[in-house]
């Protein structure tokens, strides 16, 4: 199982950022082996428009199997599910600490975006 | 095209463009008139409402969009990458558009290596245009959920027949709308008011159309209030204040009511017809 983690900066120390398309990073956490690799969303960062659509891009890429957030916008969370991604909304800590969770099984899939769009 | 198109606008909602023009037009119309009355206000047009137009027409606004095949497209993201407004998104074997974000460049059509990219048409917005008070009348209204305000105050502008006069409604503002509703019209109608509001919004829209290359002039409305720095501003900036007009209970009945002024106040129908000639002097300087 791979589990994608938006987070402030690219360690596994570093806090969840509670920005999806606008993160500053995407750490990737592949289950089966222990490893992480980290994608910087710089280009999405400053994007006037379609910074979550293109975040997702970019995370779909990683084939993740759930994605762990604090907000996911409308546009995101319909490109995620298109492409059969679940969606966790949590960012009280670090990405250690979220990993730690999901294989506790304590977050949930949302079943949907649960802020508005900055554009719309 | 109109021998002669006024647009009334301002830097500023709620100073009385909507007055103006809705008056303007119909007394013009009394007076004999051959005119128009166009509101190119798309996201909020509310001449109607005094106006009370007899509609005969009805047409969409499109713009187009992207339609990609799934059958032909392999996903590789050419599409994607060019689109500088972030309308497509590959994931995994397929493109997702997010129609609300396209801006109708046409930029992937031509970049798919796969030719797996059509384009197809999108209602943005609906022109109607009608009769009222033995006058033109001419209005766009953007679609709910649509952002492409452009198009649809293009269309309204080339709906515009050959009247002898067109009154445009312009919306509030210095953006892409009102540069819009107002370009190569012979003169603009700056509508006002004496507040600080009303003179930080005026410096800001006499830049526009001085950028524009325009000419025009400054209504002052509710004249009797605020202080005299919006007539400090036009002496000093050498722009012709084209009339003042005080505040007016039996004016501020009849547009709470949904009214014409004119109908209620001779004086008021009398400025109208005198702003007319002030414009049109201007115009033809």
């Amino acid at each position: 199982m791979i589990i994608v983690i938006s987070a402030q900066d690219n360690t596994p120390e570093s806090r969840v950022d509670p920005r999806f398309g606008r993160a500053a990073y995407f750490l990737a956490y592949n289950t089966e082996d222990g490893r992480y690799t980290a994608v910087a969303n710089e280009q999405n960062v400053m994007a006037a428009q379609g910074a979550g659509i293109q975040a997702a891009q970019a995370v779909v890429a990683l084939h993740p199997d759930l994605v762990v957030s604090g907000n996911v916008g409308p546009k995101a969370f319909r490109a995620l599910s298109a492409a059969k991604v679940k969606v966790a909304l949590w960012s009280e800590g670090t990405v250690a600490e979220a990993i730690e969770l999901v294989k506790a099984n304590k977050l949930q899939a949302a079943d949907g975006a649960n802020v508005e769009g900055h554009w719309m | 095209m109109p021998n002669l198109t006024i647009a009334v606008a301002s830097g500023k909602g709620g100073t009385g463009k909507t007055t103006v023009a809705t008056n303007l037009t119909v007394a013009l119309a009394r007076e004999g008139l051959d005119v128009a009355y166009v509101d190119c206000d798309v996201e909020e047009p509310n001449g109607h409402i005094f106006l009370q137009p007899t509609v005969d027409r009805e047409e969409e606004a499109r713009v187009a969009i992207p339609s990609i095949d799934p059958d032909i497209c392999t996903g590789c993201g050419e599409c994607s990458d060019f689109c500088q407004y972030n309308a497509l998104a590959v994931l995994g074997p397929s493109v997702m558009l997010f129609p609300e974000l396209c801006h109708s460049c046409g930029g992937c059509r031509l970049v798919c290596p796969e030719k797996a990219i059509t384009e197809i048409p999108k209602t943005v917005g609906r022109v109607r245009t009608g009769t009222s008070h033995e006058a033109g009348f001419i209005d766009g209204t953007l679609e709910v959920g649509a952002t492409q305000i452009h198009p649809v105050t293009s269309l309204v502008r080339r709906t515009v027949g050959s009247h002898q006069c067109a009154v445009i409604d312009a919306p509030p503002g210095t953006t892409c709308p009102t540069i819009e509703a107002v370009r190569d019209v012979d003169y603009v109608v700056l509508v006002t008011e004496p507040t600080p509001f009303g003179l930080n919004d005026l410096e800001l829209a006499v830049g526009m159309v001085r950028e524009l290359g325009l000419r025009f002039g400054v209504v002052i409305n509710r004249s009797d209030i605020g202080d005299d720095r919006v007539e400090t501003f036009c002496i000093r900036e050498n722009i012709p204040v084209l009339l003042s007009i005080p505040y007016d209970l039996e004016c501020a009945r009849a547009y709470a009511g949904g009214h014409l002024a004119i109908d209620r106040s001779e004086t008021f129908r009398h400025m109208m017809v005198d702003l007319y000639h002030r414009v049109e002097e201007g115009a033809h300087d």
